[in-house]
Parts: structure tokens; C-alpha cells; sequence
């Protein structure tokens, strides 16, 4: 590699793409090597494609089931669940089995959501190229992984093959700075981000996220923005390498140990981007300008602050977003103008790849320790790790008391496969990532937010503030 | 997979912004086999009600978009989730063609693994087709090799990714393409292992520290 060139200055995507190129065409097409490969129920297109092929899996040792799609939360027992349900989890463990696959199955002490799991055991490290037939494996770019999802047809080119036809992206950078208002979470900078840019802002681009706001976040909270990219319509979010990723992954079940892991760390630390890298499009947000966000129509770029109110069509210049606007506030049932905290909610779900983790339990409880929710709701743990030590620091008592639902992980509610539906009409305060029509069940509302601002709509009823109930929780303690 | 020339072929306007890949098909359709086709289920919500009757007001339904091979939407169409089932529904339905301003990035390459083309026009072009189709138009042609799509006396450009074009002209498929490179792929592993001790995932409970 040429030193003080342009080779050199280069950011922390391509380092970690550049180390896993295999085969370069001239057209810009690179066959890239794939380190991780989850699959989960929906794969059983790409092993069917198998089948057909008569083929094997490449690499078995690279690749790990885990059940989560379509799992029941409030039974562990298949017998107890509907037929056709069941046969999508039956279906994973017969393909993995065939294959001699790693299956992270309900009755594993390490089940849970692909993406709270993948870093809970150490499989998602600094570094890596990982895979998943779904659309939130951008989550683990958290570790400075280069990770996304991918469809059918190319999860069976992956088992064949443990590669993938890549061209690289444009690069985008986000920078955030300064700190975060008390309450306000990584969530909200997420959907900060995609009320600014658009639901299709970043398409084409893989986003490193940096600025001391990304550096004070924890690796939950970078889990979470991670995992959000893709609702601004990047190929990947990333953000470096640093002690809070490398404290994080020590000592994790899959994790490099010993001295090889000192020199992982190594190495994982010089994938930060170089100085004067450049990069194709740059986005700059003010941290302390960022308030706790709702949104209030069917797309994640429908996002505001709580404090704002719903947006009027007939005073929207562009016509397709007015019409967009229209319809989005027809099919969710408010009105132009209407204060976003007068929205009444019908239920609250606590859940989901987006913010299921221990820390987002934890904000959740806090809003909601010695209160009663008003409506009723489901809080499902993204993991089985994530549910014993809720269950260890007594935030179960929490929720159970408050008259909330305490069920088991699984992706539940936010797509609604597993049967958790939000029924028709209903409108449901939400942890997840997708406001989509009919995305937790036909005709269901949905209204995206973080835990916090999830316990505190419990509450009261309607969409809230968090920080109201923040002041008077810390007045009654004080 | 069949290679993808042009096609001249009833098209039926869809305009909407943001049609993503759960209204493409409700996750419920997708324990389905594929078998079974997925035709059915495109765009179920918003084609049929609650009780299973199509919706007069939905385009997909008039009497003269039925055979449609091309749609016509607004900005990020298939936005979302990495359901390839959402290409099967557009592909077993008839579709080969989608015409819109932006897609989501991975629909769009599971598009292409399917022989279907996501055919990107401008804004402005696209509000122009919209507008021919509304208008009255009933046919689009698309032509693959000139990137042009002609409709009711308008004739606009289009992109596509070079790479997809010159797949999509030639019906080529990836995995027979990554079968000629396997001794590349297996002098990478080797090197690889050297370069990076630590990309193996450790046994887990094995000598934890």
C-alpha cells in the first residue's frame, strides 16, 4: 500500500471491505468473503435454492441459526401454537440440522433476536463482514462490522459460496456532537437523523456515525443507531472501534481470548477512518437540539419532536408530500395541526431488535416504577440474557405491576409474525423500527419512540414528554 | 434467468411514496410456499378489504391495467424489509418492470437476482409518466439496451446500476459466476488465516479468561 497517497487516507468502511475483497472485476464488482451468517425462520427460500442445487454449506462454522422470527413470547411450548407457525420454526431446525448448523433454538440459554444475540455471545466482532436475511443487520455495524441484509437468493449464494457480489457504496458521515438533553437517547438521534435526511436519504451510502455524542454512547445505544440505518436507506451504519467496543466484547462466549484477543484488539482499533479520508455526503447535527421524538405517520422520515404538532398537507409546497402527508394522516387517524402529545394510544410494546437490550428495559422501568399504565401492552426482552438479568435487578416486578405484559424474546410485536398483533384501527406506542402500514398487524397505528417515551405514553394514555415524568419522579425522590 | 431486452407491455401507474416491502406483501403471506405462487398476495391491503373484495379505487384493480407487466410509483419504492417474498409477489403477479424516482437498496438488488428491472427516472419524469398513464396511456415500453421508456407520445431516460444492466441483458446467475472462482475464494481463506487469527468465532467456554 502506497504511503501519503489517497491509498492511504481511506475510512473505516473501505479498510474493512478492502480486507475482505477476493476477486475485483473491472466493472467494480467485488466478490467479498463473508465472516458471520445468521439465518433465522424466513431463510427457508435460500434452502430450498439449496435443494435444488444439491448443495452444501460452505462454511457451517461461520454460519448460526437462531430462532426469533416467528417464536411465541408467552409459551415456550410449540404444541400450544398454531400449526402453520410452528412448522416455520420446525422448518429452521430441520434445514439446520440437514446442514449441521449452530441453532440457537428456544430452549438455548442464549435465544433470543438475532441482533441482541449476535454481540451478547461475542459473534459480531470489530471487523467483520456479517450477513442476515434481514433488513436490521446493519445493527452490528455498532462494532465497526460491516454488516447488512440481504434477500433469499443471496443468502443461498452465501451458503454455497461464503461470499457476495459487492459494489462498493458511496460513503456518508454523520457527525453528532455535544450531549444529549437527560432522557433523551440514542433513539431520538436516530430518528432525528431520518426526519432530516429522509427515508431514503442515505440509499446507496454506507453511513459511519461519529462526534463525541456517538463516542458517549454505550454499545447499546450504538446498537440502536446502527440499527436504524436502514430506515434512512443505508446499505450500512458503522461507528470505530474504541475502549467502550473492545470492554464490551472481552470475555464474551464466541470472542478471541487470551493474547489473540489483545491482538484483535489491536488490529480492531487501527480500523478507525484515517485523517482527511473523504467522504461522498456529510451530515452534521447538534446534539443538544435533539428533544424526545415521536412519529406520527407510515413512514420512519414522518418524525418529530414531542413538542411539535401534527403537520398540515395544504401547507406543504411539494405535491407528492403533501399527498404522501394526506394519506398518511388518513391512514392514521389524526388531524393536521392536532399537538402530537394529544394522541390517545390503545397500547404500548417494549421490544425488538431496535431497543430490547438491558439498557433500554431499564429506561423503560424507570418512567414506569410505581405508576400504573393506562393502557395495555407487551414488553418482550430481546434476549434470554437480557430477560434474566431484567429479572435479576427486579424490573419485572416493575412492569407486571404497572399491569404490563412480561413475555419472553423473540421478535414479537414489531412484525407481528408470531401471532403478537396490534388488532385493526388500534394504536400502538412503539420500541421499534417500522410505523409501515399494517407492519404490527392489518390497520394497526403505529407510532415509533424510544423505551422511555414508550413507558411514559403507558402512563398517561396518550403520547407524553418523558422528561415531565422524569422532573416529578426526581421531585418525589428528592 | 430469463434475459431482460425490452418489453412493451400494459403499465399501471401506483402513485405513492414509501411503497414498502410489508405492503408489497403483509408478513402474514409469508409462511406460504413459493410453490404456491405469490401473485396473490401483492400489495394485498391495499388491492383488496377486509373481506377479501378488491377495491375499485386501487389502480392494480381497473379492467384495463389487468396484465400489467410494468408499475409506475413515486420515490423509495420497496423501502424496508430484505423479504425477497416481496419481488416473488411482483414477479408471479406479471411485473418485470418497476419505474420509480428511488428504491430501497436491497429490494432492489433481490429485484435483479429475479429478472426484474428497477428502472430509476427522474422526479419530474416520473410525475410526467404518472400523468401520461392516469391520463389515459395503457403502454409503456422499456428498452434495456438505450435505458429509454416510452409512453403516450413521452419518451424519458432511465438508470440502472451497469453491473444489473449488463446481468439483466444476459439472464446471467451469480452463484454460477462464484462457482468459476472457487480457488480464489479458497487462497483467501488460507491467507486470511494468518492475517486474521482472531476471525474465528473462539468455542465458546473454552479457556474463558
Amino acid at each position: 500500500m502506497p504511503e501519503g497517497g489517497a491509498e492511504s487516507r481511506r475510512t473505516l468502511f473501505d479498510k474493512v471491505f478492502d480486507a475482505h475483497v477476493v476477486v475485483q472485476r473491472e466493472d467494480g464488482q467485488c466478490l467479498l468473503f463473508i465472516d458471520r451468517h445468521f439465518l433465522h425462520e424466513g431463510s427457508f427460500h435460500a434452502f430450498n435454492k439449496l435443494k435444488e442445487r444439491k448443495a452444501q454449506v460452505a462454511r457451517p462454522d461461520l454460519t448460526f441459526g437462531i430462532e426469533d422470527h416467528y417464536v411465541p413470547t408467552r409459551t415456550r411450548n410449540l404444541e400450544e401454537i398454531d400449526p402453520a407457525i410452528r412448522g416455520m420454526i420446525q422448518q429452521l431446525r430441520d434445514n439446520t440440522g440437514r446442514h449441521a448448523l449452530r441453532l440457537f433454538d428456544l430452549g438455548d440459554p442464549g435465544q433470543g433476536i438475532v441482533h441482541v444475540v449476535g454481540p451478547e455471545q461475542g459473534l459480531t466482532l470489530p471487523g467483520l463482514t456479517m450477513v442476515c436475511g434481514d433488513s436490521h443487520t446493519a445493527t452490528h455495524g455498532a462494532f465497526g462490522a460491516l454488516a447488512f441484509g440481504i434477500g433469499a437468493s443471496e443468502v443461498a449464494h452465501v451458503l454455497i459460496t461464503q461470499t457476495l457480489w459487492q459494489k462498493k457504496p458511496k460513503r456518508m458521515r454523520i457527525a453528532v456532537d455535544g450531549a444529549l438533553a437527560p432522557g433523551v437517547s440514542a433513539k431520538d438521534v436516530a430518528l432525528s437523523i431520518i426526519a432530516r435526511i429522509g427515508a431514503d436519504g442515505a440509499a446507496g451510502h454506507a453511513i459511519e456515525y461519529v462526534g463525541s455524542t456517538i463516542r458517549g454512547l454505550s454499545m447499546e445505544g450504538r446498537l440502536t443507531l446502527c440499527n436504524l440505518s436502514i430506515e434512512a436507506g443505508g446499505r450500512c451504519g458503522m461507528v470505530a472501534p474504541d475502549a467502550t467496543t473492545i470492554d464490551y466484547i472481552r470475555g464474551r462466549p464466541y470472542a478471541p481470548k487470551g493474547d489473540l484477543f489483545e491482538k484483535a484488539a489491536e488490529d480492531w482499533l487501527a480500523l478507525a477512518t484515517d485523517a482527511d479520508a473523504v467522504f461522498d455526503r456529510e451530515v452534521t447535527l447538534d446534539a443538544s437540539e435533539i428533544a424526545p421524538v415521536v412519529t406520527w405517520g407510515t413512514s420512519p422520515e414522518d418524525a418529530a419532536p414531542i413538542t411539535a404538532s401534527v403537520p398540515d398537507p395544504d401547507r406543504i409546497a411539494d405535491p407528492a408530500r403533501a399527498a404522501q402527508v394526506r394519506e398518511a394522516l388518513d391512514y392514521m387517524g389524526i388531524r393536521p395541526g392536532q399537538n402530537l402529545t394529544d394522541i390517545r394510544i390503545d397500547r404500548v410494546f417494549i421490544g425488538s431488535c431496535t431497543n430490547s437490550r438491558i439498557e433500554d428495559i431499564r429506561a423503560a422501568a424507570a418512567i414506569l416504577a410505581g405508576r400504573k399504565a393506562k393502557v395495555p401492552g407487551l414488553v418482550s426482552p430481546g434476549s434470554r440474557q437480557v430477560k434474566q438479568q431484567a429479572e435479576q435487578e427486579g424490573l419485572d416486578r416493575i412492569f407486571r405491576e404497572a399491569g404490563l405484559e412480561w413475555v419472553d424474546a423473540g421478535c414479537s410485536m414489531c412484525v407481528g409474525m408470531n401471532g403478537d398483533l396490534v388488532p385493526p384501527g388500534e394504536r400502538c406506542a412503539s420500541t421499534t423500527n417500522r410505523n409501515f402500514r399494517g407492519r404490527q398487524g392489518p390497520g394497526s397505528r403505529t407510532h415509533l419512540m424510544s423505551p422511555a417515551m414508550v413507558a411514559a405514553a403507558a402512563v398517561t394514555g396518550h403520547l407524553t414528554d418523558m422528561r415531565l415524568l422524569m422532573r416529578e419522579a426526581g421531585q418525589t425522590e428528592g | 434467468m430469463k434475459p431482460f431486452r425490452t418489453l412493451d407491455a400494459i403499465a399501471c401507474p401506483l402513485p405513492l411514496s414509501n411503497v414498502d416491502t410489508d405492503q408489497l406483501i403483509p408478513a402474514r403471506f409469508m409462511k406460504r410456499s413459493r410453490a404456491d405462487g405469490y401473485g396473490g398476495f401483492l400489495l394485498h391491503d391495499l388491492r383488496f378489504d377486509e373481506a377479501g373484495a378488491p377495491k375499485p379505487d386501487c389502480s392494480l384493480n381497473r379492467p384495463e391495467r389487468q396484465g400489467a407487466q410494468i408499475l409506475v410509483a413515486r420515490r423509495n419504492f420497496g423501502s424496508g424489509s430484505s423479504r425477497e417474498a416481496a419481488v416473488y409477489a411482483l414477479v408471479d403477479y406479471g411485473i418485470a418492470c418497476v419505474i420509480a424516482p428511488s428504491f430501497g437498496d436491497i429490494f432492489a438488488s433481490n429485484a435483479v437476482n429475479n429478472g426484474l428491472l428497477p428502472a430509476i427516472v427522474s422526479e419530474d419524469d416520473g410525475e410526467a409518466l404518472l400523468s401520461v398513464l392516469e391520463g389515459g396511456a395503457l403502454r409503456a415500453r422499456v428498452d434495456l439496451e438505450t435505458l429509454t421508456i416510452d409512453a403516450g407520445g413521452l419518451s424519458v431516460p432511465f438508470s440502472v446500476d451497469p453491473v444489473w444492466r449488463t446481468r439483466l441483458l444476459n439472464g446471467w446467475d451469480d452463484i454460477d459466476m462464484t462457482r468459476s472462482h472457487l480457488d480464489a475464494i479458497a487462497a483467501f481463506m488460507e491467507a486470511d488465516r494468518m492475517r486474521r487469527p482472531w476471525m474465528q468465532p473462539a468455542k465458546p467456554g473454552a479457556g474463558v479468561s
